[in-house]
This record gives C-alpha cells, sequence and structure tokens, in this order.
C-alpha cells in the first residue's frame, strides 16, 4: 500500500485524483469520512470522475450526469458497464492506496 | 320580454349554486331579488373552520362579491329576515316590512343548529357552530390565550370547532356521547385513529359521555356530566348536529315533515316553490353536506331556466377539513352477512383503509391516512360497479388495480366524464376538461378562477392537476408538481418557501426539517439548495462548494477532455491593446492550444490544464482581467454596440450603458445564467430581443426587454416597459433580475419564468409598481456586498499563500502525482 495524501486533504464530500503512470485514480471521502479510490475515468465518455459531486457513496460525472458507485464501481441505472475499484484504506489519518505496480516495488 | 320575477329567500351555498348556474344557462329570464337573514354576501360556509384555526380570512372564502350581484343586476337585501310568505298574493314581507312579488319563489332557508335543551343552554359564553358570528364569538372567546373550551359533539363540525379553538391556543376538551368519535361516517377502528392523532394535539376527548348540565352564572364556567365528571370551561361550543329550518315553510302551509318536502323537481307543494338545500326533505332524506346540495341546486336552475332534470336524491361522501388528518368515508359499512370487508392497516403510516363489498359491488369505504383513492372508490360505489375483476388489488387502489400501469394520470383518464373531482363545489370531470379546452386554460390558479374546482378546500388539487396534464399534454408545465429530484417530493417552490418560511440556512438544515429520503441528496438538488440559500441569505449563507457543479468550483468551463477553457471578463464588450497583449503573453506562455472569440463579445482560450488555472490567472490579473463567469449560473456578459460614441445611427450611449449594468451586476449568481444586451437604436446590433435582459435604445429613452431566448428555444423578448432616463434603466433591470433570483426554479431561464408567473405579473411588480421595483432593487444590492469578490484573485492568493486558503490551493493540484516516481523507478 502506498501512502497518498491525508485524510484532512480532502474535503467530505469531494474527491480529487491521484496520477499514476497506468492513469488517473479518483480517491473520495464521503460525509461520514469514509474513502474510497476508483479508476478516474467515466466509462460513459471519460469525464474525470474526481471532479464530480459527491452523494452518498456514489459521484455524478461532471460531463454528462452519469451517476457511477464509489464502492463497487459499477454505472447507478439501467447502463451496463463501471470502472475499477482500488484497494484503499485510512490508517492514523493517513490515505493508502493498494497500487500493484507499487506492491512491486 | 318581461322578466319573470324570481324570490329567493336565504343567500347560503345552495343558492347561491342556483344563480350562478342560472345565469350562465339563461341570464336574461329573471329579475332577482335575495332576502338574506346575514348581513353579508354568499359566502363559503364549508370554509369556516379555516377561518376559525387562523389559516383564511372572510375575505379569502367569500364566493360572490359585491360586483358579482350588480353585474347581474340582483337586489340584495341584507340583514333581513323573511316572517310571511303570501301564497294568494305570491309575495314574501321580510321583518322590516319590505315585501317582493313573485312568479316563482325559492325557499333556502338552511338550518339550525341543535341546541341540547339541558340547563345553563342559554348561558352567555354557550355557542353553536354555524355562520360566521359564532366563528367570531369562538375567536373573540379564544383570544386571551390559554382559556378553556368545551366543544359538546365529536362529529365533522365538533371537531372541526375542536382543532381550530386549540389552534387559537385554547384548551380545549371534546365531550362525545358516542363510543367512537364521528361514528356515522367511521367505524370504530377510524375512529380510534382520529382519536389517536386528535389526542396528540393536545385535545382531550371524552367519549361516552352524557351532557347533564352547563353551569355558571352570568357567564358559562363548567359543564357537567351524567357519570358526576365537571370539565372547566369558559366557552362551550354546541356542535351536536342540525335540524332543516322549515317554520316559515310550515306557517305558509307548504307540506312539511323534517324539512320541507320537495318532489324529484325539487317543487315543494305549491308549484310556483322551489326548496333547495338543508332546509329540503326529499325522498325522505335530508342532507348537510355540500356535495348534495350543489346537485339539488343544478336540478333547480336547469328547472327555472326550463329544463326538466330531475333529482333522483345523492349518496354522500365526508371528508375532515382539519389540517394534516387525511380522511374520506363514504357509503353504509354497517356489518352484515352479505357484506365483506377488505382492510388494509400500516400501523407505522397510520394508514387504515376499509372497503366494504356486498354481492361484489362497492357499498362503503373508509379511508384514513391515505386517502388518495377516495373518489376513485366514491365513483364505484355511486355507479355501483361490478369489482369481481379487481378484487384481488382493490384495497392497493387505483394505480395498482387491473395490472394497471403505475402513471398517475392513467387513474384520472379512466373515471367517466360524470365522475366528480371537486366535491366542494359539485365539479364534475367534464365541466373541468370542457374549460380548459374552451378558454385556454393553462394552471391550476386558471382553473381556479373559471371553475372553482380545487378552489375551496384544495384536497382535489393532485386530480385536477392530473386533468391539466391529461388535457394540455406537453403544453402544461408539470414542474408545477415535479418533485426537484428523487431526494425530495418537494417541488422547488415548495422549498424555496419553505426556506424561507422555516428560517432553513443551511444544506443540511433544508434536508433535516424538509424529510430529505437521502443522506446528502444528489448532483440534482445540492446544486438547487446551494443557490436558493445564497439567493436567500446573502449575508448568513456559508456556500457550500461541495454543491456545486465543478465549473463553479473550478471558475472555469470543463472540456469534453478534461480540460478547461478561461473567459476573462470584458466590460461590454469593449478591450483595449493592454488586455489584448496580457491574453496574447498568456496564450503563448501556457501553450494554449485555441483561442475564440465567444457569441457574448468575449475572448475564450480553450484547452488549459487544470493544475495551471491559478497561474493564467495570476497573469491574466496583472493586465487588470477579473473573471468573466463563463461558467456561473450567475450574469454573464453584457453586449453592447458602439452607441452614440461612433455610430451614426446611435441613439444612446449603449456601450457605456452596458459597461453600468454588467460593474453593477457582476458576480450576481443567477436561477440560470443571464446574458444580456443593449443596443443604440432600434437597428438592434447587439440583438437586445433575444436575451435575458436586453436594452434598445431609442430618440426618448430605454426600452426595457426581456424572457428572449436564442438557445434550445428561439423566442423575441417582451416589452417590459419605457424609460426615460439610464438611472431608471438600470434600476429596472436589476429588479427584475431580483425578482427572478428570487421566484426561479433553479436552472429555469428567464423566459420560462416569466411565462410561468406570466409577463403581467412582471409588469405589475416592476414597472407598474415603484414601491416594489426599489424593494427588489435595494435587496440586490445588499446581496451584492456579499458576492461582488473575484473568485479568480482569491484563487491566486490561495497559490501565494497556501498556508491561509488551503481548500482554495489544493482544488487545483492532484493529491499526489505518483507518475513520476514510477517512472523513476
Amino acid at each position: 500500500m502506498v501512502p497518498v495524501g491525508r485524510l484532512d486533504d480532502i474535503v467530505p464530500l469531494s474527491g480529487r485524483c491521484v496520477k499514476t503512470a497506468g492513469g488517473e485514480i479518483g480517491v473520495f471521502r464521503t460525509a461520514d469520512n469514509r474513502v474510497f479510490a476508483i479508476e478516474n475515468r467515466c466509462p460513459h465518455k471519460g469525464g474525470p470522475l474526481s471532479e464530480g459531486i459527491v452523494h452518498g457513496t456514489s459521484v455524478t460525472c461532471p460531463l454528462h450526469n452519469m451517476v457511477i458507485s464509489l464502492s463497487s464501481g459499477a454505472i447507478e441505472g439501467p447502463e451496463e458497464g463501471g470502472v475499477k475499484t482500488i484497494p484503499c484504506e485510512v490508517r492514523e489519518g493517513v490515505i493508502f492506496l493498494g497500487l500493484p505496480a507499487q506492491k512491486a516495488a | 320580454m318581461d322578466k319573470k320575477r324570481l324570490v329567493v329567500i336565504g343567500n347560503g351555498m345552495a343558492p347561491g349554486r342556483v344563480l350562478e348556474r342560472l345565469f350562465e344557462a339563461a341570464p336574461d329570464l329573471y329579475d332577482v331579488t335575495i332576502f338574506n337573514a346575514e348581513p353579508r354576501v354568499n359566502y363559503d360556509r364549508i370554509m369556516l373552520s379555516p377561518v376559525l384555526s387562523g389559516e383564511k380570512t372572510y375575505d379569502d372564502i367569500i364566493i360572490h362579491d359585491e360586483t358579482w350581484y350588480a353585474d347581474r343586476e340582483i337586489t340584495l337585501h341584507r340583514g333581513k329576515r323573511v316572517d310571511e310568505i303570501d301564497r294568494e298574493q305570491k309575495r314574501v314581507v321580510a321583518a322590516d316590512g319590505t315585501a317582493a312579488e313573485y312568479d316563482t319563489l325559492l325557499i333556502a332557508t338552511g338550518s339550525n343548529p341543535f341546541v341540547i335543551p339541558v340547563p345553563g343552554h342559554d348561558l352567555p359564553g354557550v355557542v353553536t357552530y354555524r355562520d360566521l358570528e359564532d366563528v367570531e364569538a369562538m375567536i373573540a372567546a379564544a383570544k386571551p390565550g390559554g382559556r378553556r373550551a368545551v366543544v359538546i359533539g365529536g362529529g365533522l363540525l365538533g371537531l372541526e370547532a375542536a382543532a381550530g379553538l386549540a389552534a387559537r391556543g385554547m384548551a380545549v376538551t371534546v365531550v362525545h356521547l358516542a363510543d367512537t368519535l364521528m361514528e356515522r361516517q367511521l367505524d370504530p377502528a377510524a375512529g380510534y385513529l382520529l382519536e389517536k392523532e386528535v389526542a396528540s394535539r393536545g385535545i382531550t376527548i371524552l367519549t361516552k359521555a352524557n351532557t347533564e348540565k352547563i353551569l355558571g352564572d352570568e357567564h358559562v364556567t363548567a359543564v357537567a356530566l351524567k357519570d358526576g365528571t365537571t370539565v372547566l370551561a369558559d366557552l362551550v361550543v354546541m356542535a351536536v348536529g342540525i335540524r332543516p329550518a322549515a317554520a316559515l315553510a310550515k306557517a305558509a302551509g307548504l307540506d312539511v315533515g323534517r324539512g320541507i318536502i320537495v318532489d324529484d323537481g325539487l317543487r315543494t307543494s305549491d308549484p310556483s316553490i322551489f326548496a333547495v338545500g338543508e332546509c329540503v326533505e326529499h325522498r325522505g332524506a335530508c342532507y348537510g353536506l355540500v356535495a348534495p346540495l350543489y346537485e339539488m341546486a343544478s336540478v333547480i336552475a336547469d328547472q327555472l331556466a326550463g329544463g326538466n332534470r330531475e333529482y333522483a336524491g345523492s349518496v354522500t361522501s365526508t371528508k375532515l377539513k382539519v389540517t394534516g388528518i387525511d380522511l374520506f368515508s363514504a357509503g353504509d359499512f354497517a356489518e352484515g352477512d352479505d357484506r365483506e370487508d377488505i382492510v388494509l392497516r400500516d400501523a407505522a403510516l397510520g394508514v387504515y383503509k376499509r372497503v366494504v363489498l356486498s354481492e361484489n359491488r362497492v357499498k362503503g369505504v373508509v379511508l384514513y391516512g391515505d386517502t388518495a383513492d377516495g373518489a376513485w372508490y366514491f365513483q364505484m360505489l355511486k355507479d355501483g360497479t361490478d369489482v369481481t375483476e379487481l378484487r384481488d388489488t382493490l384495497i392497493f387502489g387505483q394505480q395498482y388495480s387491473g395490472g394497471a400501469q403505475l402513471d398517475p394520470t392513467a387513474a384520472v383518464a379512466a373515471l367517466p366524464a360524470d365522475a366528480e373531482i371537486c366535491g366542494c363545489n359539485g365539479i364534475c370531470k367534464s365541466r373541468i376538461v370542457d374549460a380548459i379546452g374552451e378558454k385556454s386554460l393553462k394552471t391550476i390558479a386558471d382553473v381556479r378562477t373559471h371553475t372553482k374546482a380545487s378552489a375551496s378546500c384544495g384536497s382535489c388539487t393532485g386530480l385536477v392537476e392530473q386533468l391539466l396534464t391529461l388535457t394540455l399534454g406537453d403544453a402544461y408545465n408539470p414542474l408545477a408538481v415535479e418533485p426537484m429530484c428523487g431526494c425530495t417530493n418537494l417541488g422547488h417552490d415548495d422549498v424555496r418557501r419553505l426556506i424561507k418560511v422555516k428560517g432553513l440556512k443551511t444544506i443540511p438544515a433544508v434536508m433535516q426539517e424538509l424529510e430529505w429520503s437521502t443522506a446528502n441528496g444528489c448532483a440534482k438538488c445540492r446544486p438547487a439548495l446551494n443557490y436558493y440559500l445564497v439567493c436567500d441569505w446573502p449575508d448568513e449563507y456559508a456556500d457550500d462548494y461541495q454543491s456545486r457543479f465543478i465549473n463553479e468550483r473550478a471558475h472555469a468551463n470543463i472540456q469534453k477532455d478534461g480540460t478547461y477553457s478561461v473567459v476573462p471578463r470584458m466590460w461590454g464588450g469593449q478591450t483595449s491593446s493592454k488586455e489584448l497583449r496580457a491574453i496574447a503573453d498568456v496564450v503563448d506562455k501556457y501553450d494554449i492550444p485555441t483561442v475564440k472569440v465567444t457569441g457574448g463579445q468575449r475572448i475564450d482560450m480553450l484547452g488549459i490544464q487544470k493544475e495551471d488555472l491559478p497561474a493564467v490567472w495570476a497573469d491574466l490579473g496583472k493586465a487588470g482581467f477579473v473573471s468573466g463567469h463563463a461558467y456561473a449560473k450567475g450574469l454573464r456578459t453584457v453586449k453592447t454596440c458602439v452607441g452614440t460614441d461612433w455610430c451614426r445611427f446611435g441613439t444612446q450611449d449603449s456601450t457605456g450603458l452596458g459597461v453600468r449594468i454588467e460593474k453593477f451586476m457582476w458576480g450576481s449568481w443567477t436561477p440560470a445564467k443571464v446574458k444580456m444586451g443593449v443596443s443604440g437604436c432600434p437597428r438592434n446590433c447587439a440583438e437586445a430581443t433575444c436575451k435575458d435582459v436586453g436594452v434598445v435604445c431609442v430618440d426618448s429613452g430605454y426600452e426595457i426587454h426581456y424572457a428572449g431566448a436564442a438557445g434550445l428555444d428561439i423566442k423575441g423578448t417582451e416589452v417590459l416597459c419605457i424609460v426615460k432616463t439610464e438611472d431608471e434603466a438600470l434600476e429596472t433591470i436589476v429588479a427584475l433580475v431580483q425578482m427572478y433570483r428570487e421566484q426561479g426554479r433553479y436552472l429555469e431561464r428567464i423566459y420560462k419564468w416569466a411565462r410561468r408567473i406570466g409577463y403581467d405579473e412582471v409588469k405589475r411588480q416592476i414597472a407598474d409598481d415603484p414601491a416594489r421595483r426599489k424593494y427588489y432593487f435595494d435587496r440586490f444590492v445588499f446581496s451584492q456586498r456579499f458576492a461582488q469578490v473575484d473568485p479568480w484573485a482569491e484563487r491566486v492568493e490561495a497559490r501565494e499563500n497556501p498556508a491561509a486558503l488551503p481548500q482554495q490551493h489544493a482544488e487545483y493540484r492532484p493529491l499526489a502525482d505518483l507518475s513520476i516516481r514510477e517512472a523513476a523507478e
């Protein structure tokens, strides 16, 4: 697991992005201070999900209002598809992501 | 042709309705004279309860005002009680000697409240509940708050009186003879739920309570019951029932039983005398509810106009007009061998529904807590519909019956033309549908004005809206009733109203108080709520950035590839070499791929990385640029032509006015974007007549335009007014926008808002009412004190001093950049 920042760096009900060699990851904090990480690319047209409005455990994509579940990465609603989720945890206020490339390092 | 003389004794709702229908059908047939024992015009007696509780005033419940009588040349004798009918001479004489001769007489003397003849019943402080005088007496008694009232009678009227007095602050006890409340209309189970609800409002209920006497010397002090209980009272309301007022008819020698006996044509035993309303006995039945009286009224109006319609008696239904209690009952629900019951209870929701069937036909229905299907059951009851096919799902209501779809209008579509929609005013479906078509009605308010449907108690508003939807299709704006989003049942207007009424000043407070069904809303409601709170509490509300769309959060426009575009403000569309040079330098420095001139006379730089935004703004800021708000639901641009400065046709300084408007209004948030234009002459080079707000300068002054559109819809503007000076033009435009800010629904452009509330209304408030205009203007000015902060400068500052503004700083940076490290490894 790789530390990417502190919980306090993300305002509740918002997201921020983490750049990696394998593409961007959106890291989100809910109103009840849970943290989720998902691929930062909307399955619809590639919108940056970390810029969307966070509500409950979902985020609405800023480009065309697709709603994505933060916990499963799936599109909410009738459409099929979704994004990958990334293992994520908070220890003593620090956010860690489970990144394959880092495990190897 | 000489008009025939129609004399009416009584001026309540029933004769009022007779005359209304008669003048519609045959306006020139009769000279009408009315004798009214009460000193006033016709008012809506069934709305006395809201007057008592303070929810309405007398003015609100007037059915026919002075003009109505004047327009029809009706002679109205007020405060004159007729005490003799001379059938030989065909004339009536009032107590003060006023007389009138008739060709046809209509008796509508109504009913008298029944007073139990117990000792003390005539003490001061004992009132009945029948007319406005009674209500005024009750309100007066309640005035020094906290006094005690006893209501004798736990029926419909008694409970409404009790609720009204409790709302006025009195401690109320209801004394009721039977085991459960409203036992004539409700079964014991519904009676129990009702008792629980009424008791929860602080009203004490005593059932099986028989009044022995009313105590007091000069004024009532208490009520003594037969079981020995004494209840203290400063006011006693007798609401134990009514008796037809038939004494006058009896004295005139007409046939009278319990009431004045009439045939199916509603004629009394004297063929030139009709009777209508609560004073009537028809086929052995007397009625005290408004719907049957209105049915009788239609028949009489038809007979008077030369028709031959007949009255066959009424099946009645009951609704309780106490705010917050939903209760409906109709028909007969006594148990019996041939009766079958279908019952649905939901204790948590406080819902009880019972439908009584006999031979697969609805005989009775009691609904408590959810009365939406009352009209449906009632129609089947009246029609004697065979419900064999529906039985399995009957109790779940119309939407679930017969595998029907969940489209709520389907239920209304299925109702027959003569189905009653508005029980208070006796308006059937076809009458509403016809009126919508013939008179081009567009809104609930229109329907109320033209048909009176839903104008009284309002419980049929939903049905009327569905009829509007059915009849008009897309032309009826369903937003009027549509919830804001899936998180609430409330529409935008209700939410806006409640935010103000309840003084809600944060998004969590709104969601808590208005019972949002989700923890923190959704991407639809949160931006709307954030706007409403910014607009309503400009000095107190702390803007919630997490409830704004990315463009308003980042102060730039997101593009399809996740980059942003930046549009600096160019006041009135004017720029300079210094500004253009600064833009050129920024474009080179940050390698901006596209530069484009916009439709609003601005320069757009596209394809900027998010992380570069604060630096771009820092450079632009040095040249004097501020944010152009090209991303905002707010004031965008004021487009101008060159006006008198250069143009040989210009009539006024259009550029100057445009700059002035823009400098005054920049930074303000609005329900949807606002684009303006100022043209220096009617050639209109600034295209002001398709803008949200536009000005067309003319020699004599400034034409103020608004409600144009040139996007999804194309629409020319409406002219609001012409003003003489620039100052007046500014004040008018600012007031107009403030009115829109306070009333518009989120994302509703000015042209849609104006069409919804009416151009006349906008004109009335902004152009014709200087005080109102000033009020809006001042509120806008106040709001601007908190809005005119350049967001770009703030973020440039955050870049230079991240510790002071961490959030603004963090917004533009990734949480972490692991790509470089990974690449290095």
